[in-house]
């Protein structure tokens, strides 16, 4: 069976990466690592690793750092915590002004409440839409179901920013929704929901929704039919059985897609400075103008920190549940 | 497992696709309208191309979606480099020390709130600069590090559930035959998750493309991304000619989906006949 093979791009990198491989100073640097005892795998581990660290751990303590200093008009705007008097003695000035003001002032644990509370309503919202979505997909032909699929990631692919942009049109006073609705007579003068909770509910769960139905999707379609079949068979109501049997069993998808949507929705910037009003806070906006505006990074890095120990729960509860669905595939 | 589908769910998935795409709609409508206030509809004057004509003439979108287009293409092959080895590492090394350490490193930066990330990373930069003396200001290099950051945990997760559904039985086969581990990766591995590492790619170049609120924190005067000229554009209020820009930008996605999506298709059922081919020829063998 001697079919001509045709090489397609994969295999061309493939070979210009095995022709880098042989190459003699390649292959000196390989000799060298291993006579140091170092293995291949532990190269092939420690980039990625170290990158991690450096570009991604070490800057939250840095951060935890500068929230205990205070601010300066310098740059950087903040003072440095360890200071030298006289060359000898070792100066550390921790500042826990920065936490107590943010406990004094009012405004950021309103909205700190005000995020979590924007953010739970707009996951449920999102799951009581993604649901019903992600099941029908799972529930449709094979091939229907690549392109449905297909069709709720497509949006991701395009501007996030674009997406939150339209719905400002969709939602002002002159909106195409209001001029259909005022001609069917269902309300008798425009509503603007532009600048109002409602907006950054809508502009959350239309943002968030592909992160939603992809692991229900994926929960749903592992579900066991035979399952469902017995239950129908032993006199169960579609409504009980979904309850009882399709609930429980999807559990994860649900604690996955839930989280991917409740932790960035927390600490979401853009949608609440397009679509919402100036008075309802959520604790992403307050970050950025802490820094953007006010230029205090102290303040900003305190209420990073805030952000992070409330959403440390929801985070570890998303990796359980990760590595529940990944032990699961084996 | 095909089940007749509810009244219920229909409705629901006929709602949730429709409340997915009518925003996007609305605005390639809107585009054509000759009106300057958006949302009023000039039917005398409409369709009209004037906002694409002036698309093409404003050198500051230009210029913008130019050094986007430039940063998230080094920040795709940085991403995608690291994240097969990051994927690598967590789908075929068994258990090392620090594995746990790895996987929370490469799924946190996924649901991080982006405004947390991009202080640390600034914050990072600036003592960096202060330290060591580089990186030296802040503009293309570091919004590229930092992209660099979070989108190699997106490739990561794509490339390790590809390897992990993957049998291993080929790899086993070439390391018994005497080729080194590097050999059998480039050799087998490579080629056989090529589409896995190419739908990473994209996806990184996306992420980055897309990227305002991380690159606000950590580029410089005189580095403005597209995202960045966009988002002080719709500040100012609904603009026709961002319309255009979108609908431009909607349509460039869509084909590279469909045109990647019909690709990997024509790939993946290649290499299952090729797999069947193996196996034919291994019974013919025996």
């Amino acid at each position: 069976m001697s079919r001509v093979a045709q090489p397609n791009l994969g295999q061309v990198l493939s070979g210009l990466l095995q022709a880098l491989l042989g190459w003699a100073p390649v292959r000196a640097a390989q000799g060298r690592l291993k006579d140091w005892g170092v293995t291949g795998r532990m190269a092939v581990t420690a980039v990625p690793y170290l990158w991690l660290l450096v570009f991604f751990l070490v800057p939250f303590f840095i951060v935890l750092k500068i929230s205990f200093s205070s601010v300066e008009i310098a740059m950087p705007p903040f003072a440095p915590l360890i200071q030298w008097a006289n060359d000898k003695v070792m100066l550390i000035r921790l500042n826990l002004g920065n936490y107590q003001f943010l406990w004094e002032d009012a405004l950021y644990s309103s909205a700190l409440l005000n995020s979590l509370k924007m953010a739970g309503v707009s996951t449920i919202m999102a799951l009581l839409v993604g649901y019903p979505m992600a099941y029908g997909i799972a529930r449709s032909s094979r091939e229907w179901r690549n392109i449905l699929l297909m069709l709720v990631m497509l949006p991701f692919w395009t501007s996030f920013l674009l997406r939150v942009y339209a719905w400002i049109g969709l939602l002002g006073i002159n909106s195409p929704i209001n001029q259909m609705l005022l001609a069917l007579g269902l309300i008798n003068e425009p509503v603007s929901l532009l600048q109002t909770d409602w907006a950054v509910y809508i502009g959350i769960v239309y943002s968030y929704l592909p992160f939603m139905v992809l692991p229900l999707y994926t929960a749903i379609e592992k579900l066991d039919g035979t399952l469902l079949e017995a239950a129908a068979d032993l006199g169960c109501r579609p409504t009980r059985t979904f309850f009882s049997i399709t609930l429980p069993l999807t559990k994860e998808g649900i604690v996955a897609g839930c989280m991917l949507v409740f932790i960035p929705a927390t600490g979401e910037f853009v949608i609440p400075a397009l679509l919402g009003g100036p008075d309802s806070l959520m604790i992403g906006r307050v970050l950025w103008e802490e820094f953007f505006n006010n230029r205090d990074w102290p303040v900003a890095s305190a209420v990073a920190i805030l952000l992070l120990l409330l959403l440390v729960g929801p985070i570890m509860l998303y990796q359980r549940a990760q590595q529940a669905a990944g032990g699961a595939h084996r | 497992m095909n089940q007749r589908r509810s009244f219920f769910v229909l409705t629901a998935m006929a709602f949730g696709f429709a409340f997915l795409y009518i925003p996007i709609l609305s605005m390639v409508v809107y585009s054509f309208n000759n009106s300057k206030l958006v949302t009023v509809w000039d039917a005398a004057n409409s369709p009209t191309i004037k906002w694409y004509v002036a698309l093409l003439g404003d050198t500051q979108v230009l210029d913008a979606a130019k050094l986007s287009l430039k940063i998230a293409a080094m920040n795709a092959t940085g991403a995608v480099i690291l994240g097969t080895l990051a994927g690598l590492a967590l789908a075929r090394f068994g258990r090392f020390k620090g594995r746990t350490l790895l996987t929370g490193l490469t799924t946190a930066p996924m649901v991080m709130p982006e405004v947390i990330t991009g202080l640390a990373m600034l914050l990072l930069f600036v003592a960096m600069q202060t330290v060591v003396g580089w990186p030296e200001g802040r503009g293309v290099t570091t919004i590229t590090i930092a992209h660099i950051t979070f989108s190699m945990a997106y490739v990561t997760v794509v490339i390790q559930s590809r390897l992990l559904t993957l049998d291993e039985s080929l790899e086993e086969a070439a390391m018994d035959l005497g080729a080194r581990p590097a050999k059998v990766f480039f050799v087998i591995t490579l080629p056989i998750i090529f589409p896995a590492i190419l739908s990473g790619w994209l996806l990184a170049f996306t992420l980055s493309w897309d990227d305002l609120v991380i690159t606000s924190f950590v580029s410089g005067p005189g580095s403005t991304t597209l995202p960045q000229l966009i988002f002080s554009k719709v500040r100012l209020g609904v603009n026709p000619s961002i319309n255009a820009l979108a609908t431009v930008m909607v349509l460039l996605v869509a084909v590279c989906i469909v045109f990647a999506g019909i690709w990997m298709q024509r790939q993946e059922k290649k290499r299952q006949r090729d797999m069947q081919l193996a196996l034919a020829a291994n019974q013919e063998g025996e």
